[in-house]
């Protein structure tokens, strides 16, 4: 721009007052840049280091339980604050029990639905079902929570489990055994469904959207049906991600807390019957904390969530490594 | 030969005829589990709307609640506290968000940058009740009272792996050249960063902002335990304050039908207020897009 401050006719010139301004002016972006740079990272770093005093803060505040019971903690099934003995094996099962049930369930209505999306769907109508469906996760869980509890625990009780009971006549079966009072581990199963769905569907979609086209044409061109080139051709390439899905939406199914509060009935039993009412390690400590009056029985609540902590960081470094494998794939 | 092949012909044809059948089977039955993946949306938002309506009024916006057994009240102070306990969680976590979003976006590829990537994204699926053990542990249990600021904090930390990630993507979306030619003018890298290119994403982050905000406004767990929740008004953030979530939770589990009314409409307020960010995330997306404004 200032051709004279770099031109030949000044080459022994010392600064002069345009070039100083520039040079400074220039030290001034470096040092910007600089300024710049640390800060960003320094709000880059603010991840890991809130991750770190998440562990720190759970196991510090559990500790006092996890050092007196030691592992047992959650293998034993006896839960009385009156005597200072806690063990959460119960909660435990709980959540074992009523996240395969939400899988269970979950699984074939959200890969249907994301095959039905990414490969069937008229244009007109995929637009507004896949908003639909998507919205599910934008509910609030205390919205699901009082929806179970008012509506669809009633609805289960009168004609979910009677049906089950008088006209199937499966009383007899252990899952389906015991008095039916309407919250139960099934409740909180069939609600979880519900909630995780838009999760597995939403990286279904994702993954299929990877899959390249020619693996389609190929399986037509072969004179394979459309779901034969689904089955044997997409689904197969797509295995890994959708696998990762299912496993996100475990992760979620596991740590949901007021919903499953709500509907689950909240009992320290193990029961084999999905009628009976039970915990989740989540719903515990939200159920529990504001009754919970000693110092050890707060410190166990607060163990029961290092150990949901523990639980779901492993599920969720699952479900990513395996649909980035997934994904990644897209782009070779 | 002939022969041979001519009986296996209307075998062929019969496979040929089961397969095709089985194919147009499967193809309905991902159009019913579908239709089956939107009924429960159609259910919960068609009772809301029903039980809701009739307890939402001016009175329920502007009155306090009221004891149990009595019918009336509103959930003034819990409307509040929530606007209260989100814009503080706004405060701290967007800040931190767009920071680390640009971060990532800028040196995607430093091995720090990954793990960051991979970090936020373990974060992101953490409970929501753990993320209110650390605000409980961090800020409660050391000044031996709850607080509106320890909710703000449980919130913040469940937002800040979503503001970054969807910053992330937004930056990424700013084409390379448009970056180029503000280095080539002249501009410094951080005036290009944050005039240039944090401006032109802008619409998207606020988009991915306004997610984040919907997503943590009806978040319930976390504040059991850090905001606590409070009878009366208070906007203090030193002390228990109410929110709407909490209020509706303690409606929903009491035995009185007052109170699953109050229930009722709290949670057709919550859904209104999360509906109303999140269309609004879509305009502010839509308007990047769009032929008005600039």
């Amino acid at each position: 721009m200032t051709d004279g401050a770099i031109g030949p006719a000044t080459p022994a010139t010392p600064l002069s007052g345009a070039s100083a301004r520039r040079r400074s002016r220039i030290d001034v972006s470096v040092g910007g840049d600089r300024i710049y740079g640390w800060l960003t990272t320094a709000f880059a770093l603010i991840v890991p280091i809130l991750l770190g005093a998440i562990a720190w803060a759970v196991f510090r505040a559990g500790w006092p339980a996890l050092h007196r019971f030691g592992i047992s903690f959650f293998t034993e099934s006896d839960w009385d604050p009156v005597h200072d003995r806690f063990g959460a094996a119960p909660a435990v099962y709980g959540t074992i029990v009523s996240s395969a049930i939400a899988i269970v369930l979950a699984t074939p209505l959200a890969v249907g639905v994301a095959i039905f999306l990414s490969e069937f769907a008229p244009p007109r109508v995929r637009q507004p079902i896949a908003f639909l469906v998507d919205l599910l996760a934008a509910i609030p869980s205390v919205v699901y929570g009082l929806w179970g509890i008012l509506v669809f625990v009633p609805f289960l009780r009168e004609h979910v489990m009677s049906f089950i009971r008088d006209t199937l006549h499966l009383g007899g079966l252990p899952f389906f055994s015991g008095p039916a009072y309407g919250p139960s581990m099934l409740a909180a199963g069939c609600i979880l469904a519900i909630m995780i769905l838009p999760y597995i569907s939403a990286v279904t979609r994702e993954v299929l959207l990877a899959v390249p086209r020619s693996q389609r044409e190929a399986a037509l061109a072969l004179g394979a049906t459309r779901w034969e080139m689904i089955w044997d051709a997409v689904l197969p390439y797509a295995r890994s991600g959708i696998i990762g899905g299912i496993i996100l939406g475990l992760g979620r199914a596991l740590g949901e807390t007021m919903a499953v509060t709500m509907v689950i009935g909240n009992a320290h039993d193990i029961s084999a019957s999905l009628f009976a009412p039970g915990y989740t390690m989540a719903s515990l400590i939200a159920n529990e904390f504001t009754e919970a009056t000693n110092e050890l029985h707060v410190s166990s609540l607060m163990a029961v969530g290092a150990g949901l902590f523990i639980v779901t960081v492993i599920v969720n470094v699952i479900a990513r490594w395996l649909v980035w494998r997934t994904a990644r794939g897209k782009s070779i | 030969m002939s022969s041979a092949a001519a009986p296996a012909k209307p075998a062929v044809r019969r496979t040929l005829r089961r397969r095709k059948f089985t194919s147009n089977l499967m193809i309905a039955l991902t159009c019913v589990a579908a239709l089956l993946a939107t009924l429960p949306l159609i259910l919960i938002l068609t009772q809301l709307l029903r039980l809701g309506a009739t307890s939402v009024n001016w009175t329920f916006f502007t009155h306090m609640p009221v004891p149990a057994g009595e019918s009336g009240g509103g959930m003034a102070n819990a409307i509040a506290g929530t606007v209260m306990i989100v814009a503080m969680a706004s405060v701290i976590g967007l800040p931190v968000g767009i920071g680390a979003g640009l971060y990532l976006a800028e040196r995607g590829s430093a091995r720090l940058a990954t793990s960051v990537r991979f970090l936020s994204d373990v974060l992101n699926g953490m409970p929501s009740i753990v993320l209110g053990i650390f605000a409980w542990q961090l800020l409660v249990r050391p000044f031996k009272h709850f607080s509106a600021l320890a909710g703000g904090v449980a919130l913040a930390a469940m937002m800040i792996p979503l503001v970054t990630r969807t910053t992330e993507e937004m930056i990424r979306l700013v084409p390379v050249a448009t970056r180029e030619a503000a280095l080539a003018l002249g501009y410094s890298k951080w005036r290009t960063s944050l005039s240039v290119v944090l401006r032109t994403a802008l619409p998207g982050i606020v988009t991915g902002s306004l997610v984040a905000v919907a997503r943590i406004a009806g978040e319930t767990a976390p504040l059991l335990f850090t905001a606590l929740g409070n009878p009366f008004w208070s906007l203090s953030p030193t002390r228990p304050i109410a929110a709407l979530p909490l209020q509706i939770y303690s409606y929903a589990i009491s035995p009185y039908d007052d109170q699953h009314a109050q229930a009722w409409a709290g949670a057709l307020v919550l859904i209104a207020l999360v509906l109303v960010i999140s269309l609004a995330a879509r305009f502010a997306t839509r308007s990047k897009f769009g032929t008005g404004g600039d």
